[in-house]
């Protein structure tokens, strides 16, 4: 399955050659583990293993849950006070599961600025980033169904609120939203069919794990200097990588498990940290929670949906010309999801043929500056929605825009790029120096 | 648009944006034995707390998530079996659907949910609060002589800790933003100095017993809290051994393929 030479799994006893004749799944198994992975791979390469264990742990955490939760506007709310109180560990189940799906998207935001950075975008890995961004659009799906189930008032009103969204679709909007629904308002229905999308949406998300995988297996990894694995024999191959089994397994659980520590520690000891008390607050439509805040982890697209009033100048230009169609409501609907979408196609807005930031001057800065937009917009999109924060959560808007759309488009016109290794051997040995086999072969010679 | 900005960022600097965005209000930090990575619940301070709540709060509010065995639990009041069996039968009642009354209560049941009286049930109160048990504890010494700008006939009482209350026209500046700390809440004042006596003589002025409430209220809406610090004490002590054993592992992996630099 990789395009990289290398050894593949040989059967050797009567039993291995019987089983590999019919179902070479140990074969695959070998190749998947022991594939070429470039040796100067950095510590920005952990989190695709945490990512991994994110996905297996909701999906165990929340099996066990579902064991216990009802999914009724009746009961929802206090089946998970008895998972708290009644079920053996039930605390820690839904505390882990919680605070879970908020290492989850840790992972995934720096997973994907990593490869934003180092272009891991870029031909000929654009299949795997568009499947990552898929997966990444199924985990915001499965995130807020999941916090619809507590059936706590942010639960309630971010459903109402995140829902009305496609009430702005112009003409069909209506329509779309009581069928999304299950009904005119948020309500049974609606709990109903999110716990049961909510089950299914990690079975999806595995399955395109898998496909991100054989992606970036057929290709190859990335790597920080951007510069390709040398393919021509299976030595030149060797000069540069090294098996994923046992040097980047185990140096991704060491990762894994220095992320843990930080992340056992928050469910043990702060694990409300990054919730909202209205949530302990059972489900009432007749009370509207005086500010409404969707998780953390949305609050960076919250920023540039509300961004878009209609006081903005290009959303009544807009506007204008589309006869009111588009109206601010839905503008700003669009710019929530453009701005994925402009992520989604990077691989084809960046010009330069350079991958690697790092040998890129001036993109370097540009794309400081998106960082700090993103943390910025994040902050912005938790603040109510008013002066001074509006102006501002629109100039972050406007730059993660500009970013994609302007910025990665000229730069590979304009930028003169700095002087890269030849090979990834060249790039390793520069920061660890040659290894004690080739330096005892020299020593050897001398 | 620059000017807007430069206004903008002056209104970030100024206190005025947070009376914008809701009432300012007081709130105190109390001492309280569970803060902390350590902090674990005062068994004594529980069920003194048990006490106010049974003899002050239990009249308008319930506690319907709270099973009442676990009041024998061992991180919580920690109360003998026989007690929790004679303070469910003796505080409250349950409907018997078979027999068609109203029987004592036993340990397996929930504190019963009070509903008549509008007050919010308080079982998960300490959760759902920003500030949590300092926000109970200032909430209840938080009764303060109303503001000199007030009407008398304003509904309510005046509290210092309380956000979410109306506060009268006459109390707001130009802009629209309250002048005093709080707002008009509608229960009354529900406890006062010496109102609950303590079999072991405790303190029982205000502030202790509002402080013990809210702790005992802590611990209806996380009543596993001891055990859940315990889980993450014993997790992180693990997990960081196997980061010792596995960073020594990959630095010996690691070792042959990386040579000294500039060597």
């Amino acid at each position: 399955m990789s395009g990289i030479p290398h050894d593949h799994y040989e059967p050797k006893t009567g039993g291995e050659k019987w089983l590999h004749s019919r179902l070479p799944i140990v074969g695959l198994l070998y190749d998947t583990i022991m594939i070429p992975t470039p040796k100067n791979l950095n510590w920005w390469w952990i989190w695709g293993i945490v990512l991994a264990f994110c996905l297996v742990l909701q999906i165990v955490t929340g099996i066990i849950l579902a064991m216990h939760y009802t999914p009724h506007v009746d009961l929802a709310f206090a089946s998970v006070e008895h998972i708290m109180r009644d079920v053996n560990g039930g605390y820690m189940l839904r505390y882990l599961h919680a605070n879970g799906a908020s290492l989850f998207f840790v992972a995934v935001y720096i997973h994907i600025f990593r490869g934003l950075f180092y272009g891991s975008y870029k031909a000929p890995r654009e299949i795997t980033w568009i499947v990552g961004m898929l997966i990444f659009l199924m985990m915001m799906g499965a995130g807020f169904m999941g916090y619809v189930l507590p059936w706590g008032q942010m639960s309630f009103w971010g459903a109402t609120v995140i829902t009305g969204l496609f009430g702005a679709i112009p003409f069909i909007g209506e329509a779309l939203q009581t069928w999304l629904l299950g009904g005119p308002a948020v309500g049974n229905a609606t709990l109903n069919r999110f716990f049961s999308l909510h089950y299914l949406l990690p079975f999806i998300i595995a399955a395109l794990v898998i496909v991100h995988i054989w992606a970036f297996h057929t290709t190859g990894n990335n790597n920080p200097t951007g510069v390709d694995v040398r393919k021509g024999s299976k030595e030149e191959v060797k000069k540069d990588t090294l098996p994923f089994w046992p040097y980047f397994v185990i140096k991704d659980f060491l990762g894994l498990a220095m992320v843990l520590v930080i992340f056992w520690a928050i469910v043990g000891f702060l694990p409300n940290m990054l919730g909202e008390p209205d949530n302990y607050i059972e489900a009432n439509p007749l009370v509207t929670p005086a500010h409404i805040v969707p998780e953390w982890y949305f609050l960076p697209f919250y920023a540039i949906l509300r961004a878009f009033t209609a006081e903005v100048w290009v959303v009544q230009f807009t506007s204008f010309i589309t006869g009111g169609i588009i109206d601010a409501k839905f503008f700003g609907v669009m710019a929530m999801f453009g701005a994925i979408a402009v992520m989604a196609l990077a691989p084809w807005l960046d010009t330069s043929r350079v991958r690697s930031g790092v040998y890129r001057p001036m993109f370097k800065w540009w794309f400081a500056l998106l960082i700090i937009d993103f943390f910025a917009l994040t902050w912005l999109g938790g603040k109510p929605a008013e002066e001074p924060y509006a102006s501002f959560a629109l100039i972050g808007s406007a730059y993660w825009f500009g970013y994609f759309l302007v910025i990665l488009p000229l730069l590979g016109v304009i930028e003169k790029p700095t002087a890269m290794p030849d090979t990834i051997e060249d790039d390793f040995n520069a920061h660890y120096g040659k290894s004690d086999e080739d330096s005892t072969d020299a020593k050897a010679a001398e | 648009m620059l000017k807007k900005l430069v206004i903008g960022a002056a209104l970030a600097l100024t206190p005025v944006a947070a009376l914008a965005s809701g009432a300012e209000t007081h709130l105190e930090t109390f001492d309280f034995s569970f803060k902390g990575a350590f902090g674990t619940y005062d068994q004594n301070q529980l069920q003194r707390g048990l006490q106010i709540y049974t003899e002050v709060c239990s009249a308008c509010h319930g506690l319907k998530f709270v099973p009442l065995r676990t009041l024998a639990d061992e991180g919580g009041p920690n109360l003998p079996a026989d007690q929790v069996r004679a303070y469910a039968a003796e505080n409250f009642t349950v409907y018997d659907a078979e027999l068609e009354e109203d029987v004592p209560a036993k340990p397996v049941d929930h504190f019963p949910a009070v509903t008549g009286s509008g007050a919010p049930d308080l079982s998960l109160m300490a959760k759902a609060r920003k500030g949590g048990p300092d926000y109970i504890a200032s909430l209840l010494t938080g009764y303060a002589e109303t503001p000199a700008c007030a009407p008398e006939d304003f509904p309510g009482q005046y509290n210092t800790a309380f956000g979410a209350g109306g506060v009268p026209d006459e109390c707001k500046d130009e802009h629209g933003a309250s002048t005093v700390p709080g707002s008009w809440i509608s229960m009354g004042q529900p406890m006062d100095d010496e109102q609950v006596d303590f079999i072991d003589g405790h303190s029982n002025d205000l502030h202790h017993m509002s402080q013990d409430v809210a702790a005992y209220l802590m611990w209806t809406a996380e009543p596993k809290m001891m055990a859940r610090k315990q889980v993450g004490f014993v997790g992180v002590l693990m997990l960081t051994i196997l980061s010792v054993l596995l960073y020594l592992t990959n630095k010996r992996i690691w070792a042959p393929i990386k040579g000294r630099k500039n060597s």
